[in-house]
């Protein structure tokens, strides 16, 4: 069975992103930076319409704007738009000043629908407008039970009732979604912002009729996905058609304003949760209702919450009497999509809320209830390094209890990630050259998270050499199948397997060489014995290597303005069992990450649809609001290295717990609860009593 | 700051005409109605220029671009789609997120918020020519070092934004630094390691926070 070595140099050391030095000089290309031989410029046209039959579309007129040179409707014949922003045309030309002009010349006839529906709560009325024709809004709830409810809720010592919001959440990568694509009769090849080659092949290749061995695509630098980018996408799709019409390439980026309506989301939540403990703390009895939207996307599933509706819950918890139910409606939005761990972060936010409020109910420190009732032993472990680094002791105090009008809080969540153990299919290769040069290659994608560094380290490592000595090749579907970028998984998945390919090599070289180990000082003596001929090896997977799951625990201190009701973080300690480190640079990065974008989530991110007109009222950056620099508090990464349980990934777990976090911070600071994220100035001074309540 | 636009295109801009026109405006505007309606006449008729591509030349880290653009392009289109250098992103088009932050006579801008035309007869420094003869930047070495960067997508605009910064302060307080780079939206959330690099660039020691622990 394979063993990762006990004496490690580079693996869980500080090792210098490989390709950090093409990113702060701009020699990078992206997929948005592609220039293939006489490329055009390709764009959208979008429905204004939440919901409308469009009769015809009429691209004379734009096929006739100097520069332009191709046009086509997204679909054949009569069809249905269900959201605002669902594509209708897309026009290829020689500008974007050119497309611009073009697509003010489409003339689009079309039957806007009488009603339409963009807020979960109308959506669940029964008489609401179908985003589906003949199929309700609401599905049918997913209906789980365990136990008597009503003789459980009597038998608590205390019992909390609370009603727990998450907003739709926009991904917002830097980079928008799109591809250059160039489709011509030897095939189709698509330079593509993914973060998977592979589902991307596989898309245009289904779609496009073409098949996948012609298919090849490209992803050298991408700008970042969270899980919004494993496909082709229906952007992908019409650029194909469009190249084919040009003949020429055509690159086609989306928008900032297109990313906040047509390539996905992360679903809200509605959570009514009851929750009772005993008097001994342990928690007892669950009743769970939730719904949320997934957009056009939860029409789809109709058994409980399709597209990421159906959050678990309770959570990390064992609770003995249950019944929950939870259930997706369908509106005109845009569908939504996986985003960083999926489901999780509305599961930690209600839970960790309801579990703070209960707490408070039975008189009890947070913490000592988690510990009580947080079946899994390393997560225990993480509170009490945690309420330890964080100072919890002196810090927890009645809530609201703190004096003056900027008040401080503390709080905690935990988290639970069931991926990252790495995807038993990812294969690599490598090429070693008589010159001691070694080139490494697997169809797998770095999205930003260090998969390259990943595998300049590993092998470095194995074979002995410096990392920089270890040339990484990977964003190209020639190369042997990786993984998605996706569910934490890419590291355990190409960790394992670089490993892999460097026993074969180091077995290879030594039957061909004599040398008994190749390593290191031998190896350029080892590869030399090669004579004229490279040496090819290729490497599998091996599941002894890669561990999971990921607990983590994260602690929040905050101060709130009781007089403009704002809140400003001040520390967030992060605690993350990390299986065997490999980089512990990049790592800090991924964890960094996850709690900014967990805290823009608890403060400041929400999708705001209007009611009268069905448009998504902020689809930019000046009114979807990111956390900026100023916002970021500081972030003390506590790292649990357990090497004997294999290389585990953390992308998703360091996003999990912040949001519950930093609402149980704040109610700690103010004495009342703000149920719903984002906590803004507003939702803050309403909870104080100090202002009227928003409605929607 | 940014220092005083230069006009370089037409007899008058329209900016310097309607400074001058303000000045005016304030002693003698009734009388001068007529005149003013003439001398913007005269001022448009000079200036206008397109709809269609006209010849622009553009000075990008040193060297001469000859382009021929339609008026209504933008500076960073300029850059990223009527040359090769892409190294400055386009996240929003905006205004709003940063990615396209060039160096403008020295100063920190958006570059999709400048007209190509506009930027003739200015020294513009991409992230492409901060490198001299293969040797980085302390500021893009500091970003190496910090791993101040993920999908590095939004890393052009944070160094340039730095880079601004400390051409002008050498030693940022840690406010000062936020500020420079509240301009420069980042997804990835590597915002704490650009502050351990603007810190490293401006040979300010800082403490690393991170701990790796044993279980149990």
């Amino acid at each position: 069975m394979a063993e990762w070595p006990t004496n490690r140099k580079y693996i869980s050391g500080n090792v210098k992103r490989v390709d950090a030095a093409p990113k702060v000089t701009g020699k990078a290309r992206y997929s948005s930076d592609i220039q293939a031989n006489g490329w055009l410029y390709g764009m959208i046209l979008r429905s204004k319409w939440p919901a409308a039959k469009i009769l015809s579309v009429n691209l004379d007129k734009a096929l006739k704007v100097p520069g332009i040179k191709a046009a086509v409707v997204a679909r054949d014949g009569q069809f249905t738009v269900r959201y605002y922003g669902e594509e209708i045309a897309a026009v290829a030309g020689s500008s974007k000043q050119a497309c611009l002009d073009a697509l003010r010349a489409i003339e689009v006839n079309a039957q806007p629908s009488a009603g339409f529906v963009v807020h979960e709560d109308d959506g669940l009325k029964q008489d609401s407008p179908q985003v589906w024709e003949g199929t309700p809004n609401a599905g049918d709830p997913h209906v789980r039970n365990r136990g008597d409810m009503d003789s459980a809720f009597s038998e608590c010592a205390a019992v909390i009732e609370g009603f727990y919001t998450s907003p739709v959440q926009i991904h917002n990568p830097m980079e928008t979604h799109g591809n250059t694509v160039s489709w011509t009769d030897e095939g189709v090849t698509a330079w593509a912002s993914t973060q998977g080659i592979g589902s991307v092949q596989d898309g245009f290749s289904g779609a496009l009729g073409v098949d996948r061995s012609k298919v090849r695509v490209i992803t050298d630098y991408m700008g970042g996905g969270f899980g919004s980018k494993f496909g082709p996408g229906v952007e992908g799709l019409l650029a194909a058609q469009l190249s084919k019409k040009a003949g020429a390439p055509v690159r086609l980026m989306l928008t900032r304003f297109d990313e906040a309506l047509a390539v996905g989301n992360r679903p809200s939540s509605f959570q009514k949760i009851k929750m009772g403990a005993l008097a001994d703390g342990k928690l007892h009895a669950f009743q769970f209702e939730n719904y949320g939207t997934a957009g056009i996307g939860a029409g789809a599933d109709r058994g409980g919450g399709g597209g990421g509706v159906n959050i678990p819950a309770p959570y990390l918890y064992k609770v003995t009497n249950i019944h929950a139910s939870q259930r997706g409606v369908a509106v005109n939005a845009g569908s939504a999509r996986a985003f960083r761990a999926p489901g999780n972060p509305p599961a930690s936010f209600g839970m960790e809320c309801a579990m703070d409020d209960l707490a408070v109910k039975l008189g009890m420190d947070p913490v000592q209830f988690r510990l009580i009732n947080d079946p899994v032993e390393i997560r225990r472990n993480e509170y009490k390094v945690g309420a330890a680094a964080i100072g919890w002791k002196d810090k927890y105090k009645k809530p609201g209890s703190s004096p003056g009008v900027v008040k401080t809080g503390i709080g905690c969540a935990g988290a639970n990630w069931g991926g990252g153990r790495g995807s038993p299919d990812t294969q690599g290769e490598a090429q070693i050259n008589p010159d001691g040069s070694i080139e490494i290659r697997i169809g797998v994608q770095d999205i930003g998270t260090g998969t390259k560094t990943v595998i300049a380290v590993v092998a470095a490592e194995m074979l002995g050499l410096k990392p920089e000595q270890i040339t990484v090749k990977v964003g190209d579907t020639n190369f042997p199948p990786g993984p998605g970028s996706g569910g934490s998984a890419t590291c355990a998945s190409v960790s394992p397997v670089t490993f892999d390919i460097c026993s074969n090599a180091l077995q290879q070289l030594q039957s061909k060489s004599g040398i008994a180990d190749a390593r290191g000082d031998n190896w350029f003596a080892a590869c030399k014995s090669l004579g004229v001929t490279p040496l090819k090896v290729t490497g599998q997977w091996q599941e002894s290597l890669a561990g999971g799951p990921a607990y983590g625990v994260q602690f929040a201190e905050v101060e709130v303005d009781t007089e403009t009701g704002l809140v400003t973080v001040k520390k967030i300690v992060a605690v993350h069992d990390c299986g065997l480190i490999i980089d512990r640079l990049t790592l800090e990065s991924q964890i960094n990450g996850g709690c900014i974008i967990g805290m823009g989530y608890a403060l400041y991110e929400e999708r705001v649809m209007d009611r009268v007109s069905g448009v998504v009222l902020n689809p930019n950056f000046e009114t979807y609001k990111l956390s900026g620099i100023a916002d970021v508090p500081e972030i003390e990464a506590i790292l649990i290295n357990m090497p004997e349980r294999g290389v585990i990934g953390i992308g998703e777990p360091a996003t999990i717990p912040t949001a519950g976090a930093i609402a149980n911070a704040v109610a700690n600071a103010i004495g009342v609860r703000v149920p719903n994220l984002p906590i803004t100035p507003a939702k803050v001074l309403a909870a104080l009593g100090k202002v009227p309540p928003i409605t929607a | 700051m940014k220092k005083p636009e230069k006009e370089t295109f037409g007899a008058v801009s329209r900016r310097t005409f309607i400074k001058g026109l303000g000045a005016t405006a304030i002693t003698t505007v009734a009388a001068q109605t007529a005149a003013v309606a003439q001398e913007l006449e005269k001022a448009n008729a000079e200036k206008v220029v397109g709809p269609g591509a006209v010849p622009v030349s553009l000075t990008v880290n040193g060297e001469k671009l000859q382009l021929q653009l339609e008026p209504r392009v933008t500076l960073l289109d300029a850059l990223r789609n009527y040359s090769s250098l892409t190294g400055s992103k386009e996240g929003c088009d905006r205004a709003a997120c940063g990615a396209c932050t060039v160096l403008f006579d020295g100063a920190p801008i958006y570059s999709c918020q400048k007209l190509a035309i506009e930027a003739q007869g200015h020294e513009i420094t991409t992230v492409e020519g901060l490198a001299k003869n293969g040797t980085l930047s302390k500021v893009q070495q500091a970003f190496i070092d910090k791993d101040a960067l993920q999908c590095g997508y939004c890393t052009p605009g944070f160094v340039m934004s730095v880079t601004a910064l400390l051409n002008k302060n050498p030693r940022p307080t840690l406010e000062e630094a936020k500020h420079a780079c509240s301009g420069n939206l980042c997804r990835c959330g590597t915002h704490p390691h650009v502050i351990k690099a603007i810190f490293e660039a401006a040979g300010i020691s800082v403490a690393d926070k991170t701990k790796v622990i044993k279980y149990g």
